[in-house]
């Protein structure tokens, strides 16, 4: 209770560190949902109209879900060194599977008769994916973007281990210094920016939904 | 129209086989339609006659044959172009359910690069069409439309671009029956208005008849018989086709045979014509109103216990000049152009009062 109460006391002078750990996390996250999600994307998007291809996409999100995010960090320290790059790496990977999942289930899922129409109104097959598949998957793609985003927010506490900074420095210098109000800070700030994300994608997915 | 310009539609032994069948979904059909009628194309499910049509617009690519529209070679355009020429509808409408109604009707203009205020203009003219209000359903959300409705705006989709050539692939197939009997009475006379060509895949044999100026029957991917409707029910060219037309073909011909068609001459003494008890809703005079049909006629006669019935245009029909109309019809017709007997209500009764 008196941890609790001396939190924010802690957090104000201290406010330089928690800021610059903060912003680390953010820009670690924000950079790997963009690259997993965009290469997940790119990935769905080649897959339509192909469903062996898109098949074969879904198998290897399996694949990349079974990996434990620390064992992804580990092996890449070998690899990358230390720091953001295999964080940045690792993080992407975590983000892929959700987003890619998401993004095929809607272009499954997608109206077949919308799309026999658009077909047999003069649609080419790109613009088939851009003006119809792919607004009619959006609220599925997007709700794969907030599972991911969650996942990586979370993750990127692990990138502490191998010097990639963020909130997770916080609760790895806490748990070494026994500083209570350090560990909490860090851990607090990271479910925070957890449902913060959920919340914002989720939102965003109810108002693409058509 | 003259019936030997250049059909609008033409199939010469077109054949499609799905790979890994054993024999043709399609199995070399060779199909006229003239320009500015229609043909119902018909027959029982698995018969081939929605790969037909789907290979019209090239949805699906034939194995063998020729298309030709309007006399151009339709395998040799390119598809894309091809279907921007051609409205199309089918049953599940396939409206985008993320663009507004103005905007699903906007489609193929915007394919095709018009002005922003041609479309809008055109968005209103096809909405008052299909009897919608533009001010009110040009910006409501597909979710938003019945089922009839929603099929109206599909129709209306379909003729954004004014396209000569028309293909519906079971249009009414998920409209409620009400809804449907409507729809099918205001498509009819909206083709006719427009001159449209069109081919219309149906498994229901009323609506063939009544939409149809011709009609098209398959079975197992073949063409069986193409006549106009009369024609075809009065004259089925083999027992499947009489089997599939159904037991009361000669009474679903009647409803396209018009009551003057059957006026009495000599009339009948006046004494037949019984006074009998006037259901409700029944002409006033008891007189058939203008437009009947023969089987309008025939139902009236059944109902009113009498073997004659005045025309309100004038004339008697009697059981027996009925049945003499319904024999002296023309069994057979060429099948292309649009067969006088299936136009209803036509002139002649007035003459002779």
């Amino acid at each position: 209770m008196s941890t609790l109460a001396a939190l924010p006391g802690w957090v104000l002078d201290h406010h330089a560190a928690v800021l610059l750990a903060l912003g680390e996390h953010v820009q670690l996250s924000l950079a790997a949902l963009l690259a997993g999600g965009g290469a997940a994307v790119l990935l769905g998007l080649l897959g339509a109209g192909r469903p062996r291809l898109a098949e074969a996409t879904i198998t290897l999100a399996g694949v990349l879900r079974t990996l434990p995010s620390l064992a992804v960090l580990a092996a890449l320290l070998p690899l990358l060194g230390v720091g953001f790059a295999p964080s940045f790496v690792a993080l992407s990977i975590l983000a892929v599977p959700p987003v890619l999942v998401g993004l095929v289930t809607g272009l499954r899922l997608a109206d077949p008769a919308a799309l026999d129409a658009a077909a047999g109104m003069g649609m080419t097959r790109t613009q088939r994916l851009f003006r119809v598949s792919l607004p009619l998957a959006a609220p599925l793609l997007l709700e794969g973007f907030r599972t991911a985003s969650v996942q990586v927010v979370s993750g990127a506490a692990l990138a502490s281990f191998i010097g990639g900074g963020g909130l997770g420095d916080l609760v790895t210098a806490g748990v070494a210094l026994l500083d209570l109000p350090r560990l909490l800070t860090g851990a607090i700030a990271i479910a925070l920016l957890a449902l913060l994300a959920d919340l914002g994608l989720g939102l965003l997915a109810r108002r693409v939904a058509p | 129209m003259n019936a030997a310009a250049t059909p609008m539609i033409e199939t010469e032994r077109l054949g499609k086989t799905w790979p890994g069948a054993t024999r043709p979904a399609v199995d070399g059909v060779s199909l006229r339609v003239a320009r500015g009628t229609c043909c119902a194309l018909i027959g029982p499910s698995g018969c081939g006659k929605t790969t037909l049509l789907r290979m019209l617009n090239r949805l699906v690519e034939p194995d063998t044959g020729a298309i030709r529209l309007d006399g151009a070679d339709a395998l040799r355009a390119d598809p894309v172009r091809l279907r921007r020429g051609i409205g199309y509808v089918i049953q599940n409408v396939g409206l985008f359910p993320h663009r507004d109604v103005a905007a699903n009707i906007a489609t193929v203009p915007r394919l095709l690069g018009w002005k922003r205020a041609r479309i809008e203009a055109r968005v209103d003219a096809v909405l008052s069409l299909v009897g919608l209000d533009p001010a009110e359903y040009r910006h409501r959300n597909p979710r938003q439309l019945s089922g009839g409705q929603a099929q109206r705006v599909g129709v209306a989709r379909a003729l954004a671009a004014d396209p000569p050539v028309l293909l519906m692939d079971e249009p009414f197939g998920a409209v409620d029956p009400l809804q449907r009997a409507r729809l099918q009475v205001e498509l009819l006379r909206l083709l006719r208005e427009l001159g449209k060509t069109v081919v219309i895949v149906t498994h229901d044999v009323e609506e063939a008849v009544l939409l149809g100026d011709s009609v098209a029957v398959m079975r197992d991917g073949r063409l069986v018989q193409h006549a106009p409707p009369a024609a075809l029910l009065a004259a089925p060219a083999d027992d499947f086709v009489a089997a599939f037309l159904g037991a009361d073909r000669l009474l679903k011909r009647l409803a396209l045979l018009p009551a003057e068609a059957a006026i009495a001459d000599p009339p009948p003494p006046p004494d037949t014509l019984s006074p009998g008890t006037h259901p409700p809703g029944a002409h006033p005079s008891g007189a058939l109103p203008i437009g009947a049909s023969l089987r309008d006629a025939l139902a009236a006669m059944l109902e009113r216990d009498a073997r004659a019935l005045p025309l309100a245009g004038g004339g008697v029909v009697t059981l027996e000049s009925l049945f003499a109309a319904a024999r002296a019809a023309p069994a057979a017709g060429p099948p292309d152009g649009r067969p006088a007997s299936a136009t209803p209500g036509m002139a002649g009764g007035a003459a002779l009062d």
